[in-house]
C-alpha cells in the first residue's frame, strides 16, 4: 500500500495543476490517471485561455487562472504555446450584441475589461472578417494554448516537484475506512486522508458511489485544423449566437494554420473512451468558417479531433469539497470550458486542501446543487 | 427489401473485380475512385490522347492491363461509377465524398474498400531535397506522362518495386546510374524457395536485375545509404556498400522505397480492429481470407488490405463481392470461391517469400542521425521525435505525435509513420509493434474549406 497527504483521480489539466500546487505547498501527492495524462477533454479541447463570456460569479477564479497562465512558463517550464492573442467575440444579430453589450458592462465591474466595437469600426480593424457583423468585444488580454501539451507539463512538473505520478492506473472504488480513504486501482492500492475526484466525464460514477450524484452527460468538441496558411490574424474569434449549428469560433497557431470548432457536440462514451466528430458537423464549420473568415476559403482541413468531455445541465462545474464526505473533493464536469480555469481550480484546491478555506468564489458549483429538486435551467449560449 | 446497396472504394484491379462480380450476380455498384479513369497505380491509363501501346504501357503485364480495362468497359454501363470522387471519411453506414468542390454522402449496407497502397519510404539525410521522388511516383511519371524524374537516376530502398521501375526506366532510354539494395543478396537466395509459390514471378525479378546488369548498370545489395547531396537539389547519393566502403554517385534524381504500405485509413475510421503483422512489420485491418472484417458491412480487400500485389487484389476483390453476396442471402458457388481462396494463399507464401528476401531495414531506420528530417509535413526531425519518447515520456506514437507533431501535417503520417514507428521503438528499446499506429483522423485526405454540401439546408 502506497500512502500520501493526497491522492488526485484523474491527470487531466484540473488534476494535473492540483497535485502541482500541492506540492508547492509540501504536500505529498499521488496522482492516478487510467490512462496517459491529458488525453480526454484536456488534449482535445479548442486551447482557449478565455474570460470572456464566462458567468460573473465564475470571474474571480477565471482571474485567479489568467494570473497564473501568465507564469506558466516560469512555473512548468514550457511556455505550451501560451499566447496572450486577445479573444474576439462577434454578433451577428443588433439583439445579440446589445444583450453581450450588457454582459460587458457588467464584466467591466467584475475586473474584466472588454472593448465594445460596433458598426464600422468591426471592418475597420478587423478587415479580415466577413460581413454582416453587428459589433464585436475584444477581451485583449485572453489567447490560447496548445493542450496537448498543457496537462502533460504540469504532471511533468508535479513529478519533478516529488509528485509520485501512476498512469494507466484506472480507479475502481474509493472508499472511506477511519480516517483514510483506500483507493483501489488497476496498479494496486493507495491511502490517504484526502481524495480529489478530478476525473472528467469518468467522475460521475465515483460521484454517485459516494451518495453524490449528478446528471452527467458525456460529449465531445468537433474540432478542426487547416495546413498553414499564408496571413496571420491575431485574435481569437467566436460568434455570439443562440443557435448552435451556426457556432463557430477560430484561433491561429504560430505556425499559421487555422483551429476551429462548434456546432452541435458529438457523442462520446466513456466506456469505449471515444468521441466523435460528426461529418456533416464538419461540413457544417466550414460553411460558418467562410462566412466569418472568408480568407479560409484557399485553405484545406487536415485533421479533425474530438474527446470526452463532461457536461452537467446547468453548464457549471463541479468545484470544491464533498457535501457528505470530509476530505473528499470534486473538480470536474466543467462543459467544455474548463481549459482555462484549470491552473485556477488546483490552486485553490490545493489552497482549501492546504489551509480549509480560499477567497476565491466557488459558488454556485458546488456539488449538493444537485439534490435539491429545483435545477437551474441551462445557461444561454457558451462560447469556447 | 431491395438489393443491397453495395459501394466500392478504389477503381483498382480489386474495385474493378469487386465490381465486376457483384454486376455479374444483378447488383449495381457504386464503384467510387478519386482518379479521373480507372485502373488503379498498376494499370493506370494515360490520359485521352496518348497513344502508347499496352506493351510500352505495361511491358509484361500489358495482357492483365487490357483485360482488367476491357473488364471496366463492359462493366461501365451496369454500375453507378464515380471518378474524381475522393472519400474524406466514413461513419456508419455512409461515404462522405467530395467531387470538384462538391460534398455529397453515399449510403451504403456493405462497402469493399479497396483503396491500394503507396509507398513506404523511410528518411535518409536530404530525401527531402528536390529530385527525391518515391518509387511510384516515378513509375506514374513515366506511365501517365511519359516523363523521367531525371536525367541521371538512381534507385534505392528495396523491395521487387525498385528493380521493376529501373527496369522500365532503363528500358525508355533513361540513364539509371544505379540500383542500390537495402537488403542482402544472401536474403533473396535464402527467400528463393518461398517465392518459388509463383514462378514466373520469381524469373521476372531475375530476369529485371540480369538485364539492369547486361546494360552496365551497377546493382548493389546490403546497401546503406548516408545522404542524398544537395544543396538545392538532387546531386549525388553517399552510400556505404555491403563490403564497408563508402561511395558517392553522381545523378539528378533519385527514386526511393521499400515496399508498399496499405492506404488503410477508411477501414480504421469505420471502426475495424488492426492486427500487427510481424513480417512485414505494418498493421492491418482484421480480415478473413474473404475480406471481411469484424465490422458488419465492411469488406477490404487488394493492396489496401494486405500488400499482395495487383494479381491478389483482383482475387482478393472478386472474393469480397462473393461475401457481400453471401451476406445479402445469395448462394455463392463454392468452387469459385475455394479455387479463389487457394490462389490468395498461393499470393501470401509468395508474400512471406519477398518479406525474407527484401526486409524493411529496421536497424538502418532505428539509426537515422537525429538531424535527419522525419516529418516532411511538419519539419520534425528524428531527433525531435527521439525528445518526445525519452524526455516527454511518450510510451507510444499518438502520444509521441501529440508531442512532437511528427505525422500532424497534410499526409497524416502516411509518409513518415512507419519510419517514425520505428524510431519511436528503437528511442524506448522495444519492438515496433508496441509504440502501435497512428490512428486515422478524417478527413482522409485533405478537405478543402471551399467545398459546399449538397446535403445541408
Amino acid at each position: 500500500v502506497r500512502a500520501a497527504d493526497v491522492i488526485v483521480v484523474g491527470g487531466g489539466i484540473m488534476g494535473a495543476a492540483t497535485a502541482f500546487f500541492l506540492r508547492r505547498r509540501g504536500r505529498s501527492v499521488i496522482l492516478l490517471e487510467r490512462g496517459l495524462a491529458g488525453q480526454q477533454a484536456s488534449g482535445t479541447n479548442f486551447g482557449a485561455v478565455r474570460r470572456q463570456g464566462r458567468p460573473l460569479h465564475q470571474l474571480p477564479l477565471s482571474h485567479r487562472s489568467h494570473a497564473l497562465w501568465m507564469q506558466l512558463a516560469q512555473l512548468v517550464g514550457e511556455t505550451c504555446e501560451f499566447t496572450p492573442s486577445g479573444h474576439l467575440a462577434v454578433a451577428y444579430t443588433r439583439e445579440k450584441a446589445d444583450a453581450f453589450e450588457q454582459y460587458a458592462r457588467e464584466a467591466r465591474e467584475c475586473g474584466l475589461n472588454l472593448e465594445i466595437i460596433r458598426g464600422d469600426a468591426i471592418s475597420a480593424r478587423f478587415p479580415y472578417l466577413g460581413s454582416g457583423i453587428a459589433a464585436g468585444f475584444l477581451s485583449p488580454d485572453d489567447g490560447h494554448a496548445n493542450p496537448r501539451l498543457v496537462a502533460p507539463a504540469l504532471v511533468r512538473a508535479a513529478a519533478r516537484a516529488g509528485a509520485v505520478i501512476v498512469e494507466n492506473a484506472e480507479v475502481y472504488a474509493v472508499e472511506k475506512g477511519g480516517e483514510d480513504f483506500r483507493v483501489c486501482a488497476a496498479q494496486g492500492e493507495f491511502r490517504a486522508p484526502v481524495v480529489v475526484i478530478a476525473a472528467g466525464a469518468w467522475a460521475g460514477a465515483m460521484a454517485a458511489a459516494h451518495g453524490e450524484a449528478v446528471p452527467l452527460d458525456c460529449r465531445g468538441p468537433q474540432m478542426a485544423v487547416t495546413e498553414p496558411l499564408p496571413f496571420r490574424i491575431k485574435p481569437m474569434v467566436g460568434v455570439l449566437t443562440d443557435d448552435a449549428e451556426r457556432f463557430i469560433y477560430f484561433r491561429q497557431v504560430a505556425r499559421g494554420n487555422l483551429v476551429f470548432g462548434g456546432g452541435i457536440r458529438g457523442p462520446a462514451s466513456t466506456d469505449t473512451n471515444r468521441a466523435m466528430v460528426l461529418p456533416e458537423n464538419t461540413l457544417r464549420q466550414l460553411r460558418y468558417l467562410r462566412d466569418l473568415l472568408p480568407a479560409a476559403t484557399a485553405g484545406n482541413v487536415i485533421r479533425t479531433w474530438s474527446g470526452v468531455e463532461g457536461y452537467l445541465p446547468d453548464s457549471l462545474p463541479v468545484i470544491g469539497p464533498s457535501a457528505r464526505i470530509s476530505g473528499l473533493f470534486y473538480a470536474f464536469g466543467f462543459c467544455g470550458q474548463g481549459f482555462q480555469l484549470g491552473l485556477g481550480v488546483g490552486d485553490v484546491l490545493a489552497e482549501l486542501i492546504s489551509v480549509g478555506r480560499t477567497d476565491t468564489p466557488l459558488h454556485p458549483c458546488g456539488i449538493d446543487r444537485f439534490q435539491s429538486s429545483s435545477q437551474r435551467a441551462p445557461d444561454a449560449r457558451q462560447l469556447s | 427489401m431491395g438489393t443491397p446497396r453495395v459501394a466500392i472504394v478504389g477503381a483498382g484491379p480489386a474495385g474493378v473485380r469487386a465490381a465486376e462480380r457483384l454486376v455479374s450476380a444483378s447488383f449495381r455498384p457504386i464503384l467510387i475512385d478519386e482518379a479521373p479513369r480507372s485502373g488503379g497505380q498498376i494499370y493506370r491509363r494515360q490520359p485521352a490522347n496518348f497513344t502508347r501501346t499496352y506493351r510500352q504501357l505495361y511491358g509484361f503485364d500489358a495482357g492483365k492491363a487490357r483485360a482488367l480495362h476491357q473488364a471496366f468497359d463492359r462493366i461501365s454501363a451496369a454500375i453507378d461509377y464515380r471518378p474524381d470522387t475522393a472519400v474524406w471519411n466514413i461513419f456508419g453506414n455512409k461515404l462522405y465524398t467530395v467531387s470538384d468542390g462538391r460534398a455529397d454522402e453515399v449510403e451504403f449496407d456493405s462497402v469493399i474498400l479497396a483503396t491500394g497502397a503507396t509507398d513506404r519510404v523511410a528518411p535518409v539525410k536530404g530525401w527531402t531535397l528536390p529530385g527525391c521522388y518515391t518509387l511510384g511516383g516515378a513509375q506514374i511519371a513515366l506511365k501517365a506522362q511519359a516523363c523521367s524524374i531525371g536525367r541521371r537516376v538512381i534507385f534505392l530502398g528495396t523491395g521487387p518495386l525498385l528493380y521493376l521501375v529501373a527496369f522500365q526506366y532503363a528500358s525508355a532510354g533513361v540513364d539509371v546510374r544505379a540500383v542500390l539494395d537495402s537488403s542482402p543478396l544472401s536474403a533473396q537466395v535464402a527467400a528463393a524457395a518461398a517465392m518459388a509459390a509463383r514462378p514466373s514471378l520469381l524469373a521476372r525479378g531475375l530476369y529485371f536485375r540480369a538485364h539492369l546488369m547486361a546494360r552496365g548498370i551497377a546493382v548493389h545489395n546490403g546497401v546503406m545509404p548516408v545522404e542524398i547531396h544537395g544543396p538545392g537539389r538532387v546531386t549525388g547519393v553517399r552510400v556505404r556498400l555491403g563490403d564497408g566502403t563508402t561511395v558517392d554517385i553522381q545523378a539528378d534524381a533519385v527514386a526511393m522505397g521499400y515496399h508498399l504500405r496499405s492506404e488503410s485509413q477508411l477501414a480504421d475510421l469505420a471502426g475495424c480492429n488492426f492486427t500487427f503483422d510481424e513480417r512485414s512489420g505494418q498493421w492491418a485491418p482484421q480480415c478473413d481470407d474473404a475480406g471481411r472484417t469484424d465490422r458488419a458491412g465492411i469488406y477490404v480487400a487488394g493492396d489496401g488490405a494486405k500488400i499482395l500485389g495487383a494479381d491478389a487484389a483482383e482475387t482478393g476483390g472478386r472474393l469480397a463481392a462473393l461475401s457481400v453476396m453471401k451476406a445479402a442471402g445469395m448462394a455463392i458457388p463454392e468452387k469459385e470461391a475455394a479455387v479463389l481462396r487457394r490462389r490468395l494463399a498461393a499470393f501470401e507464401r509468395f508474400r512471406r517469400g519477398l518479406l525474407t528476401g527484401f526486409p524493411w531495414p529496421q536497424a538502418m531506420i532505428r539509426s537515422v542521425p537525429d538531424d535527419v528530417l522525419l516529418c516532411r509535413c511538419e519539419a520534425i526531425s528524428a531527433g525531435e521525435l527521439r525528445h518526445a519518447a525519452r524526455e516527454q515520456g511518450a510510451p507510444e506514437l499518438n502520444r509521441a505525435k501529440a508531442f512532437s507533431r511528427v505525422g500532424m501535417g497534410r499526409c497524416q503520417g502516411r509518409y513518415c509513420g512507419c519510419a517514425a514507428a520505428e524510431i519511436l521503438a528503437g528511442s524506448l528499446g522495444v519492438p515496433v509493434a508496441a509504440v502501435g499506429r497512428i490512428r486515422a483522423q478524417a478527413p482522409v485526405k485533405p478537405l478543402s474549406v471551399a467545398v459546399v454540401s449538397t446535403s445541408l439546408s
